[in-house]
């Protein structure tokens, strides 16, 4: 367990119109330092201190904050503590967040802050119960969150790397602990070779982290509707490019369609549903019953209406199957004429939200994804904080990762012990374990007997 | 039979090899009256298998008992025959000294130190079980109706107890080497409740180094820079003799192949488990057959003898098949075998049933050390046997154990590995068990530990002044070579002869030395009279120091870290079952190995980061509860 600097977002995110980041831990102050930019040139112990948060890396602006700076013992935590105020859109909270991941800080886990703030002596006996249902509530959540990325793509990208550190490490064991054995040597030139190729794979997941397609898996959100209503206008507005066929006759899209896409660095996987009709076609019927398929597994519908006619049979079926299901719906073709009654839909659906929209012409797009948005970061949807942790949690483990062996390979260029190399391979090589939830120590040991005669 | 009392002791040693000894001079030399038994005294810190001392990770072991005040540093620099530094192409970490011993001359100079050791006494005779009342152990019985008391007794057994021997289809009790095997001991240790489990090692053969024509091997010289084990000694004796390298071949292999099914490994007679890193040669051939080959090294086993060891080739095939296979090794044609190699089957504990100072779960003042706790290895035994005699001591005074953290000895390793994680095979140290390998070298072993040594009362005042000694002489000189600048005309001519940058400025004595072509030894050459004369131990610590600052500081901040989870004790009291959110296995974990501290806690297995977390606020409730 590692007593480092913790950093979260404290508020209630999506609602409110300040929220605040903090950070717990020696580092505080540091990190702050490196990230805001007081009008007044400096911080002082418990004053409130207007600013900019500025991203070193690019001197860009973040956001207008107000921070504060709690030296410990005289804090929440009674570690040091530092609180970023900031605008309290999702955006700007995860902006921050990330930035004082970037410099130092670790996520903290659920309760984090709670659990130090006891074990600091800071709340009463009383609460230690709460305490401990935290930690519980964590690890079930943990749980479930490295089950479901067990099956991703991700996680099978990160066991193919660690599958090549394994080689790397095993061999430089061998090296270390066995140089009297007759084993291939473990040159530079090699050694280099092989963290190169990593460095690389891990570059690779990385340039990916900022889209969002770091997690294969994400949101499911499907569209549905009646042909022609404008789904794939509204997959094509979403992803920016043709990807679905547009035309004006009804039936276009035989197969579903799925994309990974990002909205608001939210990961999605967006899915165009055949629009769901009777029909005596058979390709269309084996769309149709994909569609139904993919709206069944669906986190999220958006229906869609055309707006400019009234409700028709077909849309009722549709506004039925939704149920319980967390839905949008979109009024389309606005632009054309309004002669839907929202309050038909409402009886159906009372917690829906009812967005107007002219998919074609760009208008309402924004404005679904500030829905999408507040319903993630708002807990409205249940993958939520799944997708912030394991987003920002995993490419900052993969950053750290990938320092470790640009380490190493700056020892290699170096010509320093093959030991010390070690400790940085190593060092990712538990890095990622992190990230997938294996992080047993032995196996390198248990592997070098696997594959390499050794012994008296 | 009648029963008759024959002393009172303060220790008794059950084993004298390389743990007993260890664990006997310890107890002896802390002040206790301690009696040390063997089944034979003629195998008092006998060498059963190879005649090598050291090794990567054993080497760092052998140092560390050295200073802590242990003896075998000090008796291999007495008996080597051959001394190298392993690793030296790679970094200071794992420099590890091996040496080839003189076995019997080792054994004599053993036994000679231990008889003129005062309150010390050792004695043949088999015991066969220990006296225990109300769970503590209170003395010993032997075979021959007599009994002894003591307040504490340490088991070192090694492969005696309920040895068996294969070789083919031959099965035989015996102790290792023709020695006889300790039955009795290992029944009654039984009745007393202890968990016995049986391990596997082996020994390759014998053969008369006349019958070998070296003209095929490949000669392996010691080095000529020879450096001591003991930090008592400042250089030690000649290189006497070499080793010799050859290679297993198609025909060797062929002939192991064909007799696969008359071995008793693959015979399904041996149950015991035996270590992967010490395989036989058959279990090689069948595991790797790939391979086209496997070396093999010829080693002298002393002077007064003309037997040799033929390492890497233990075996328990039938006798016909091992002079078949050995004889198709180049240069060894025509070798006469003085004694086949065999498989040994022993008893040993578990050691998950021992605490971090050695002493059983079950019963009190019981004491266990070496391979009946599941490693293998001299220096593994030494190391165990060492730490066992210190606790006991301890124990008995009513001080607090001596328990060695993780980051501070190999020694630490090897025990919370053992105990902690427990063991499936007998155990054997890496450098790459430790976590903190840049900081616990061979080379500072004296400066991580000789203070702890010398504290218990086990380290001699001479080695402490030593230490104290050398410590002050390296600080004196890092300050001089820190104080001491040239300028760039009186040192580039001297880098450019050492293959290295020209400076343009001045430039401090400790900065030329930390260039990767710069020894100490070449700054002479440009050092005046201050200069210190200053021994092997001190120029290395004096290199290391300085050539690798920045690695060696970066990890001593991660052993800060590590150790704020060691700082946090755990009472033996804890009934884990009763703690509210710690998961069932956690909990059952917990309460079999009752760990002392957070950090061993956190290292069993099947204990979740989530349950650490339980932990630390269970603590925090209870200590404000009081």
């Amino acid at each position: 367990m590692r007593e480092d600097t913790i950093a979260a977002i404290a508020t209630a995110t999506g609602e409110g119109g300040i929220g605040i980041v903090r950070i717990s831990g020696e580092d505080s102050l540091n990190i702050l330092n490196k990230i805001f930019c007081p009008v007044s040139g400096k911080i002082n112990n418990r004053v409130l201190s207007y600013g900019h948060i500025i991203d070193p890396d690019n001197d860009k602006t973040v956001d207008e904050v107000m921070s504060v700076f709690m030296k410990g013992p005289h804090s929440y935590t009674a570690e040091d503590v530092v609180e970023i105020q900031c605008h309290g859109s999702v955006v700007s909270l995860r902006k921050i967040l990330a930035l004082t991941l970037k410099h130092g800080a670790r996520l903290a886990e659920r309760g984090e802050f709670t659990k130090r703030a006891f074990l600091n002596g800071r709340l009463d006996l009383s609460q230690a119960e709460a305490v401990i249902d935290l930690i519980k509530a964590k690890s079930d959540k943990t749980f479930d969150i490295a089950l479901s990325q067990l099956e991703g793509a991700f996680s099978s990208k990160i066991k193919e790397i660690r599958a090549d550190l394994v080689d790397i490490l095993v061999n430089l064991t061998v090296n270390i602990d066995y140089p009297d054995e007759d084993i291939e040597e473990m040159t530079y030139e090699k050694l280099e070779e092989g963290l190169r190729l990593v460095n690389n794979k891990i570059e690779g997941l990385l340039s990916t982290a900022d889209t969002g397609r770091i997690i294969n898996e994400g949101l499911k959100v499907s569209i549905v509707g009646k042909p022609n209503v404008g789904k794939s206008s509204l997959m094509n507005a979403l992803m920016g490019e043709n990807r679905a066929i547009v035309t004006d006759i009804p039936g276009t899209t035989r197969d579903t369609i799925e994309e990974s896409i990002t909205i608001r660095d939210i990961p999605i996987i967006l899915t165009d549903t055949a629009g769901i009709h009777e029909t005596d076609d058979v390709i269309e019927q084996i769309g149709i019953e994909k569609s139904k398929e993919s709206f069944n597994k669906a986190d999220l519908v958006i229906f869609m209406l055309d707006a400019s006619s009234q409700l028709t049979q077909e849309d009722y079926e549709i506004l039925n199957h939704i149920g319980e299901r967390k839905a949008i719906v979109l009024l389309n073709k606005t632009d054309i004429g309004k002669n839907i009654d929202e309050t038909e839909i409402k009886n159906v659906l009372n917690d829906a939200f009812i967005i107007e929209t002219a998919v074609r012409e760009g208008i309402g797009i924004s404005a679904l994804a500030d829905i999408i948005e507040n319903m993630v970061y708002g807990g409205e949807v249940s993958q939520k904080s799944s997708l912030l942790v394991t987003n920002v949690r995993h490419k900052n483990i993969l950053e750290e990762s990938n320092q470790s062996i640009i380490d190493a390979l700056d020892l290699i260029a170096a010509w320093q012990p093959l030991e010390f190399i070690e400790i940085d391979v190593n060092r990712c090589y538990e890095l990622l374990g992190e990230i997938i939830g294996e992080t047993a120590a032995d196996d390198i040991i248990e592997k070098v007997f696997e594959r390499f005669c050794l012994g008296k | 039979m009648e029963r008759i009392f024959m002393g009172e002791y303060d220790v008794i040693v059950v084993g004298a090899g390389h743990a007993g000894c260890e664990a006997a001079l310890a107890a002896a030399r802390m002040g206790k009256k301690t009696l040390m038994f063997s089944m034979n005294l003629e195998a008092v810190a006998m060498m059963p298998c190879n005649p090598s001392i050291g090794g990567t990770g054993k080497g760092h072991l052998v140092r560390e008992i050295d200073a802590l005040g242990g003896e075998m540093g000090l008796n291999i620099d007495k008996t080597f025959l051959q001394s190298k530094m392993l690793n030296t192409a790679k970094g200071p970490a794992v420099h590890s000294l091996r040496a080839q011993a003189d076995k019997n001359r080792y054994h004599v100079e053993m036994k000679k130190t231990i008889e003129q050791t005062p309150n010390l006494d050792m004695r043949q005779g088999e015991v066969t079980d220990l006296i225990v009342e109300d769970g503590k152990v209170c003395g010993v019985e032997t075979q021959t109706g007599t009994y002894f008391t003591a307040k504490a007794v340490i088991l070192a057994t090694g492969t005696f107890l309920a040895g068996k021997i294969f070789i083919g289809s031959s099965v035989f009790e015996s102790g290792p080497n023709g020695l006889a095997p300790s039955n009795l001991l290992a029944e009654n240790l039984k009745k007393h409740g202890m968990k016995l489990r049986r391990f596997k090692t082996g020994t390759p053969a014998r053969c008369l180094g006349s019958s070998l024509d070296y003209s095929k091997m490949i000669e392996q010289k010691g080095d000529e820079k020879k450096v001591p084990f003991s930090f008592l000694n400042d250089e030690v004796g000649e290189n006497k003799i070499s080793c010799w390298l050859t290679y297993t071949n198609e025909e060797t292999h062929k002939v192991i192949r064909a007799n696969f099914h008359r071995s008793a490994l693959f015979g399904g007679q041996i149950e015991g488990i035996g270590p992967r890193y010490c395989p036989s040669i058959e279990d090689k051939i069948n595991r790797f057959a790939d391979k086209e080959r496997h070396q093999t090294f010829i080693e002298p086993e002393g002077l007064d003898t003309d037997e040799m060891y033929i390492q890497g080739m233990s075996s328990s095939l039938p006798e016909d098949v091992q002079v078949a296979f050995y004889k198709t090794i180049p240069g060894l044609e025509n070798l006469r075998i003085t004694r086949p190699a065999y498989a040994i089957e022993y008893d040993c504990i578990d050691p998950q049933d021992l605490k971090l100072n050695l002493e059983n779960r079950h019963i009190e003042n019981l004491f266990c050390a070496g391979q009946f706790n599941g490693s293998s290895g001299y220096e593994e035994a030494a190391a165990q046997g060492l730490m066992a005699g210190i606790n006991a001591v301890l124990k008995i005074s009513g001080k607090n154990p001596l328990v060695l953290g993780r980051n501070e000895a190999y020694i630490g390793v090897l025990i919370d590995d053992l105990v902690t994680k427990g063991t499936n095979e007998p155990y054997r140290i890496m450098t790459s068990r430790a976590e903190y390998r840049l900081v616990l070298r061979q080379d500072n072993a004296d400066l991580r530990l000789t203070e702890k040594g010398y504290q218990v009362g086990l380290a001699t005042e001479e080695r402490y002044q030593r230490y104290l000694q050398k410590k002050e002489n390296v600080a004196k000189e890092m300050t001089r070579m820190e104080e001491k600048s040239f300028a760039p005309s009186e040192v580039n001519s001297f880098l450019e002869a050492h293959g290295t940058s020209p400076v343009q400025g001045r430039i401090s004595m400790a900065e030329l030395l930390k260039r990767p072509q710069i020894t100490y030894e070449d700054l002479a050459e440009i050092d005046d009279e201050t200069r210190p004369d200053l021994s092997y131990h001190e120029v290395t610590q004096l290199e290391v120091q300085v050539k690798y600052e920045g690695y060696i500081n970066k990890q001593l901040s991660q052993i800060e870290r590590f150790k704020k989870l060691e700082d946090r004790k755990l009472s033996q009291d804890i009934d884990y079952s009763s703690i509210e959110g710690l998961r069932i296995e956690a909990a059952q974990k917990l309460n079999q190995i009752k760990p002392e501290s957070m950090g061993q806690a956190s290292r069993i297995s099947g204990v979740s980061p989530a349950d650490i977390n339980v932990l630390l606020v269970y603590l925090e409730k209870k200590r404000r509860g009081k």
